[in-house]
């Protein structure tokens, strides 16, 4: 049993810890008031290579393991959760379900393209009325000649403006269900797909979130990603590679809201010393300094098991419930420890707070998390 | 950073051990409050009770991270067997190896290796969670010292042949006046007290020690005079780690009946856990037993490579224990009455629990601990 980093890992950490600092620190506040992401942030990120992270060499990406994708994934969190998303699904999401299931051709296409960030992908599974219950979808793509015609309303889909490609899960086969659907890669600019406006969400602001909406657009069948009417495992089995970045990111939130508590409680100064001196504020931080390093702990094993033996669910599921629902306590503490600057945007923790707060919604909320966590125990 | 579980067969051959020669008598010793001479020839058979015993003096000589997973084990079967095998090795024999002269460990730990049980004197009526309030006194007369004093909540008291205790040589110096000695049963004016009629962990006996005008040699001096207080903090360090590891072994043990009983029990005309309130409660225990488990393998194979390990052990007893309060009490939920009746074993999970949120410094002297620790690295 070894609890060390090797010297690669390390090298991993430092290279997303590097970027943080230099890129996203300084202007995180800003890109969440504003709600947006510069461009030039993006073109460095493609340059350094975060946009081919999980991508094999052999397609022109840095081919690392999950522990390394989970430590990059923590450390650009805890600068800018909402530029981590987007790094997040184009990497474990949308270039995993083409390595995964994608032909040869589709592989040849658009791995290279989007491992150097040529394009940035987006990946599209929720609608209105199917969230949690993702086999209820309703949006069609009915076979027509050598086309797919798309139909319907996706909800939720994270960075959807920038797109280059969007996998979108829909019904090629509505009678069936959830055995009828398929994954199919749409390109941007398809005419009949129309991006909704951006949401207000909570948090993540600087991340672009829209609607997709879909008439009677036409998608060649070459598009298809695996076999027809095998869409739902496709998304299940990408469900574990999602979750481990979403468990990561709000470890990283949850770190940064920590520091920032802790900073500020040894000089904010009341009845005459510092606050980090009354032992109702020591409990808190050690609470939540216990809580990170058991979420990391957990984080971590989940990594390095999906590298060394792939499914295991359970462990991962329980990494994300465990990490989400702490980031949640943690952040909640840090506010309160400000007390009235917690709550405004001068301090950090303010968006810390806002941002964790999906982090137990997407990629399967705690309440699925633990669905597969009491399933798998009761399995044995 | 591995999580190689190279210790699956180690720990299976533990539990089948346990569950053949300690389970069976662990309901009656809680019940009829006694030690059990059996229970103690089994764990004398296997040169247990010289797990962390340097092999040159008779041990096992065991690493940290395979001694956390014997108490883990003995303690999953039995709590009071768990509480009195952790005190006699984190308190008892490691003490005197970590302090003691070389005649001190060839005299005491070959003995203690084969089951001559030590306890470990720290608490008295006044000086709980402030051990530095120590009042039982040492007076040098002679090259000897004459103890007097009382020593409370001692583990073993009754059945231990060598107890290990704390005593003021010096007014002066605040804790560095105080000092440890070693004695043995049947020195003079050495006596057994009171017998504490306790909720849990009612097979290891707990009572008073009494020291009335007893003379000792200076030999039985355990390391410098007023290094006492040191020491202890040192021994503490280690012992939280076994009552973390006891904690988690009674966790585990309710995660396991929980599920068996969830399974089998039947409402509704189905298992009581196709009921999500009962499912989700299932998920997160074994998230939050897993998270105990990490958070002391890593801190024992901290101290097995002798990295800083103060903040991480109370971090480890407090997270475990207070798992293993909710786990306990959420085990008894599920099982309903039958979860407060004798014919399951929930109830007796539930009192042994609550030692360990108090033993070896309470829920709260941890949160101190860990503060502290966490504020003295801001000033790094």
């Amino acid at each position: 049993m070894n609890f060390d980093l090797s010297e690669d890992h390390i090298m991993m950490r430092d290279f997303g810890r590097e970027f943080a600092a230099k890129r996203l620190f300084d202007i995180a506040e800003e890109m969440d008031a504003k709600e947006y992401m510069p461009d030039e942030v993006i073109e460095e990120a493609k340059e350094l290579g975060f946009f081919g992270l999980l991508a094999p060499e052999e397609y022109g990406g840095e081919g690392i393991d999950t522990l390394s994708y989970a430590l990059i994934i923590e450390e650009l969190s805890k600068a800018c959760a909402g530029f981590a998303i987007m790094i997040s699904v184009h990497n474990s999401l949308v270039m995993k379900a083409i390595e995964y299931f994608g032909t040869d051709e589709q592989k040849k296409e658009y791995l290279p393209k989007l491992a150097s960030g040529e394009i940035i992908g987006a990946y599209s599974l929720s609608e209105p009325g199917s969230g949690t219950d993702a086999g209820s979808l309703k949006c069609q793509a009915i076979a027509e000649g050598d086309h797919y015609v798309f139909n319907g309303t996706k909800s939720w889909v994270t960075s959807a403006q920038r797109a280059g490609i969007i996998i979108v899960f829909a019904l090629t086969d509505p009678e069936k269900g959830p055995k009828g659907i398929s994954a199919i890669i749409v390109p941007a600019g398809t005419e009949g797909m129309s991006l909704g406006a951006p949401e207000k969400k909570m948090g993540l602001k600087c991340s672009d979130t829209r609607e997709v909406s879909f008439i009677d657009a036409k998608v060649p069948k070459a598009n298809l990603i695996g076999e027809e009417n095998h869409g739902f495992k496709v998304a299940l089995s990408l469900l574990d590679n999602g979750r481990i970045g979403v468990a990561a990111q709000a470890l990283g939130i949850a770190e940064s809201a920590f520091r920032e508590a802790f900073n500020y409680s040894k000089e904010r100064k009341q009845f005459g010393r510092p606050i980090s001196e009354f032992q109702a504020i020591q409990f808190k931080l050690a609470d939540m300094a216990t809580q990170i390093d058991a979420a990391k702990l957990l984080v971590y094993r989940a990594a390095v098991l999906n590298d060394a033996e792939g499914l295991h669910s359970r462990e991962i599921s329980m990494a994300k419930l465990f990490a989400t629902e702490m980031s949640n306590y943690v952040v909640d503490e840090a506010v309160q420890i400000h007390g009235g600057y917690g709550y405004v945007k001068e301090y950090p923790v303010e968006r810390y707070f806002r941002d964790a707060r999906v982090t137990e919604i997407y990629e399967g909320t705690s309440e699925a998390q633990r669905i597969v966590i009491s399933r798998n125990l009761l399995k044995g | 950073m591995d999580f190689d579980i190279k210790y699956k067969d180690f720990r299976k051959e533990i539990r089948d051990y346990v569950e053949e020669k300690i389970a069976p008598h662990a309901a009656e010793v809680d019940r009829e409050q006694f030690y059990s001479r059996e229970i103690h020839q089994a764990v004398n058979d296997k040169g247990w009770w010289g797990s962390t015993v340097p092999k040159e003096y008779g041990g096992l000589g065991l690493s940290t991270v395979e001694y956390a997973i014997i108490v883990e084990e003995i303690s999953r079967v039995c709590g009071s067997t768990g509480l009195t095998f952790a005190a006699h090795n984190s308190l008892g024999t490691f003490p005197i190896y970590a302090f003691g002269t070389e005649e001190q460990r060839k005299k005491y730990l070959p003995d203690g290796a084969k089951g001559s049980l030590i306890a470990f004197g720290l608490t008295e009526p006044e000086a709980g969670s402030d051990a530095g309030g120590t009042k039982s006194r040492a007076e040098k007369s002679n090259g000897s010292y004459i103890l007097n004093g009382t020593k409370c909540w001692i583990t073993s008291a009754e059945t231990c042949d060598y107890a290990i205790l704390t005593a003021r040589t010096s007014d002066e110096g605040g804790v560095k006046g105080i000092s440890s000695f070693i004695l043995e049963k049947g020195m003079e004016g050495f006596s057994v007290g009171k017998k504490e009629n306790k909720c849990g962990c009612r097979g290891s006996n707990t009572a008073y020690m009494h020291f009335d005008d007893l003379k000792v040699p200076e030999s039985q001096r355990l390391g410098e005079e007023g290094m006492g207080f040191k020491q202890f903090m040192i021994t503490l360090d280690g012992g939280r780690i076994s009552i973390g590891a006891m904690a988690l072994g009674l966790a585990q043990a309710a995660l396991e009946l929980a599920l068996e009983y969830s399974e089998s029990h039947i409402e509704n005309g189905k298992p009581i856990n196709r009921n999500q309130g009962i499912q989700f409660k299932l998920a997160d225990m074994g998230t939050q037993v897993e998270a105990a488990r990490l958070l002391i393998y890593k801190t024992a194979w901290m101290k097995d490579n002798k990295i800083p390990y103060t903040k991480y052990s109370a971090m480890c007893k407090l997270y475990a224990s207070e798992v293993a309060n909710f786990c306990t009490a959420t085990a008894i939920q599920i099982l309903g009455l039958d979860g407060i009746s004798e014919d399951y074993p929930a109830s007796r999970y539930f009192r042994d629990m609550k030692l360990c949120e108090i033993g070896e410094g309470t829920s709260e002297i941890q949160r101190i601990v860990i503060a502290r620790e966490l504020l003295k690295d801001l000033q790094k």
